[in-house]
């Protein structure tokens, strides 16, 4: 409801008294108390429902057996049952090691690749660095459905181009890349090679403008040549780049989830070669009906990952 | 059922003509009056019914409004339709929470097996559904399927999937190779294939995979399940499971197969050039073939029953009320169940315009099951696939069992694909799907 405006003119406007304007500005400013609450509000309102809730609910549902399609009441509880359960299970241990092949197979190729291409673009592209910088990042940012459809169709065995590219140097039989454990592995690597390796550039690009030229200059008067200046300057310099993309991609490479899942027809392929643990889990979940095992994985999952950032910390993080 | 179209009694593809048939059958039904609804319809206030669905069976539903609408003009329907998979997760998340739940929802006969494991689906035994009385109207085994261990009946079937062989007329004629030749033994069956693969080139089906899905359904003793028996024992180190991995691995490694998998590029690209000669599957798949996998087939293709006498089912589609959806639109709920699946005219309707083969027996004399499908060359394959549908029998499911066939296909895999013993595979299968059977 509306309420009825004052009847304020121009000359009584003018003649409000300054304690007047002070309280009308002070109804309208935060308390710098409450200032942090009100702004960070939003973000927080939307954490704790779309992160901490599930997150929890996930924990809860790790200790519980349960019918879903009974409804949320038909839960029971039975302790530490879930975990046993998945710390036996074969299939998610089998995950666990496709997951660590994938993460190694996609992860380390990104980085090999990505600093020396870094530089390169760093040190010798000047005109179209943009455009060039722009086509390395276009995987990362496109759909992936559309390349899964894209790449599926490429590595397909009869009337691919990868087979029929192959066939005009190699009169062989040919490839089988999504149906064969042997193939699928590397096939997926390649794929989240491709996707994610023009991300790294990008991210070591920047990192080596901020190393100072005058460090080259003066390696360069002191007789360093090009590999040395890399092996002494670049590298130590890129150090904290390349704690953060590593870490990017070891909690990535682990969670490794929609390029398997498209390339395999969500089925995770012949000998289950393409399923990964975060597929595994989903597959627990939707497909067998098994929330409270998946739940577990999860969170067997998440210490995975936690173990291994730590490491990677250790390993590339600063030394003093 | 599937998400496809059949050829039309002239074997052309159906379009402004489905419409004009549905909106016939709609007419029909309308004059189809349900027993005891005339009081419920005249007492109903303003009330909106929800149906959730998926492709078909969407359209199948979105036909027969207007008839509903005619005997119920109190109530709006909305249908939500999504893709096959979201839809079932959707179902699975809405009886789940008891939130967004739809007052009707169609499932999927893989689908009922898991939702039948929980208390969500409405047991329609008990009044005021009394679907016991219904049960000898319907193919036996689909009434059965949506029939649990204690008895409830927790969704009506609408269409079924009878599975039938598909073949390439032309290829076997090249190579000399009959019908009985397919269809007497899953042995001649192979020794057909090897003669259609070095005559004409094209691989006998498309994975091996396929042979052993049907041989498993071969078999199987009353009460017991695909993979488990009443008491949860794992049946897979059985005769049938071996025999089953035996012809897989015989038609492996005779190159019988074309190693692709169900939906892919590879395979449509297998029919499309005559590459694939034949294919077990659901007789719904003639009209995905006719309509957008190979109509450049057309007039190609015959239809047989399964090798050895073997009938299984493959997809199907059925209406469950979830327990706790809104109760006054229960009732609602099931008078547009029963106008789907209990009158004739919608059945035929729907299986005239979409492919849906009916579910209810008294459609089962309609001139249409005669008519010549173009095709198939002029042969009247409907009479085939009604046959079959009388023959098939229910088979027990079990919580597990999607898990148990991923287990079995990938101890498969290692068979043809890693030279893995069929004793070690299935031995190794039994230990796995048997440490599940009481999750």
């Amino acid at each position: 409801m509306s309420q009825p405006l004052p009847a304020v003119s121009a000359t009584t406007a003018a003649a409000v008294s300054p304690s007047t304007k002070s309280r009308r500005r002070t109804r309208l400013q935060l308390s710098t108390r409450w200032a942090p609450y009100v702004l960070l509000g939003p973000f927080l309102v939307l954490f704790v429902v779309f992160g901490l809730y599930p997150l929890l609910f996930s924990l809860y549902l790790a200790f519980q057996s349960w019918e879903p399609t009974s409804g949320l009441h038909a839960m029971q509880f039975v302790g530490f049952d879930n975990f046993a359960f998945a710390l036996q299970d074969e299939w998610f241990w089998k995950s666990l090691s496709n997951t660590g092949w994938l993460a190694l197979a996609s992860g380390v190729p990104q980085h090999l690749v990505a600093i020396p291409v870094a530089c390169f673009i760093h040190a010798r592209i000047k005109r179209f660095r943009n455009l060039l910088v722009g086509a390395y990042f276009v995987p990362y940012i496109t759909s992936t459905v559309a390349i899964a459809i894209l790449f599926t169709s490429l590595f397909s065995t009869d009337y691919g181009l990868i087979n029929s590219g192959l066939r005009a140097i190699w009169n062989g039989e040919p490839i089988d890349w999504l149906n064969k454990p042997g193939t699928i592995k590397p096939t997926i690597a390649l794929l989240v090679f491709w996707r994610y390796v023009g991300f790294n550039v990008v991210l070591y690009l920047a990192a080596l403008q901020t190393i100072p030229a005058d460090l080259y200059e003066a390696a360069t008067i002191d007789g360093a040549k090009a590999w040395q200046q890399f092996r002494y300057i670049t590298l130590p310099s890129l150090r904290p780049a390349i704690l953060f993309g590593v870490t990017l991609s070891v909690i990535g490479g682990l969670q490794l989830f929609e390029e398997p899942f498209i390339l395999t027809n969500g089925k995770g392929g012949s000998d289950q070669a393409g399923m990964t643990t975060a597929f595994y889990l989903f597959r627990m979940a939707f497909d067998f009906n098994d929330f409270g095992a998946a739940s577990a994985m999860s969170w067997l999952l998440f210490a995975v990952v936690a173990v291994l950032t730590w490491a990677t910390h250790k390993a590339l993080g600063r030394r003093t | 059922m599937q998400d496809g179209r059949p050829a039309g009694p002239d074997g052309q593809p159906v379009g402004p003509n489905r419409r004009a048939c549905l909106a016939g059958a709609a007419g029909l039904a309308a004059s189809w009056a349900l027993p005891g609804s005339a009081a419920w319809a005249a007492s109903e206030a303003r009330q909106h019914l929800t149906i959730a669905a998926y492709p078909a069976v969407d359209k199948v539903i979105k036909a027969a409004l207007p008839a509903f609408q005619a005997l119920h003009p109190n109530v709006e329907v909305q249908v939500i339709s999504r893709e096959f998979a979201d839809h079932h997760t959707a179902m699975t998340t809405a009886l789940t929470t008891a939130s967004n739940l739809p007052n009707l929802m169609t499932l999927e006969v893989d689908y009922l097996g898991r939702f039948a494991r929980g208390i969500g689906l409405e047991d329609l035994t008990q009044p005021p559904y009394n679907a016991l009385q219904y049960r000898d109207r319907f193919v036996q085994y689909a009434f059965d399927q949506a029939t649990d261990k204690t008895g409830a009946v927790l969704a009506i079937p609408t269409d079924i999937g009878a599975g039938t062989l598909l073949y390439r007329a032309d290829l076997m004629a090249k190579a000399g190779v009959t019908e009985a030749d397919l269809t007497s033994s899953w042995e001649s069956y192979v020794a057909a294939g090897l003669r259609v693969r070095a005559a004409t080139g094209a691989y006998l089906l498309p994975n091996a995979r396929d042979i052993k899905d049907i041989v498993i359904r071969t078999g199987i003793q009353p009460g017991e399940g695909l993979f488990y028996d009443k008491q949860s024992k794992a049946l897979i180190n059985t005769h049938r499971f071996h025999r089953a991995f035996e012809l897989s691995l015989k038609v492996r490694q005779n190159k019988l197969d074309a190693q692709v998998r169900p939906w892919s590029s590879d395979w449509a690209e297998g029919f499309r050039r005559g590459a694939i000669s034949t294919q077990m599957v659901g007789a719904w798949m003639a009209g995905h073939l006719n309509n957008w996998l190979a109509p450049t087939t057309r007039g190609l293709w015959r239809s047989a029953q399964l090798p050895e006498g073997a009938y299984a089912a493959s997809g199907g589609t059925f209406y469950a009320i979830p327990r706790r959806s809104a109760p006054e639109m229960k009732p609602v709920a099931w008078e547009f169940i029963r106008m789907m699946t209990l009158s004739r005219e919608q059945q035929l309707g729907a299986f005239k315009a979409l492919d849906a083969f009916p579910a209810l027996l008294e459609t089962y004399d309609d001139p249409f099951f005669e008519q010549p499908i173009e095709f198939l060359g002029g042969q009247p394959g409907r009479l085939l696939w009604r046959e079959a549908a009388r023959r098939i029998k229910a088979v027990q499911v079990h919580k597990q069992d999607h898990f148990a066939s991923e287990v079995v296909n990938t101890e498969l895999d290692k068979v043809l694909d890693q030279g893995k013993s069929i004793e070690q595979a299935l031995a190794d299968a039994q230990r796995l799907i048997q440490s599940r059977a009481l999750r």
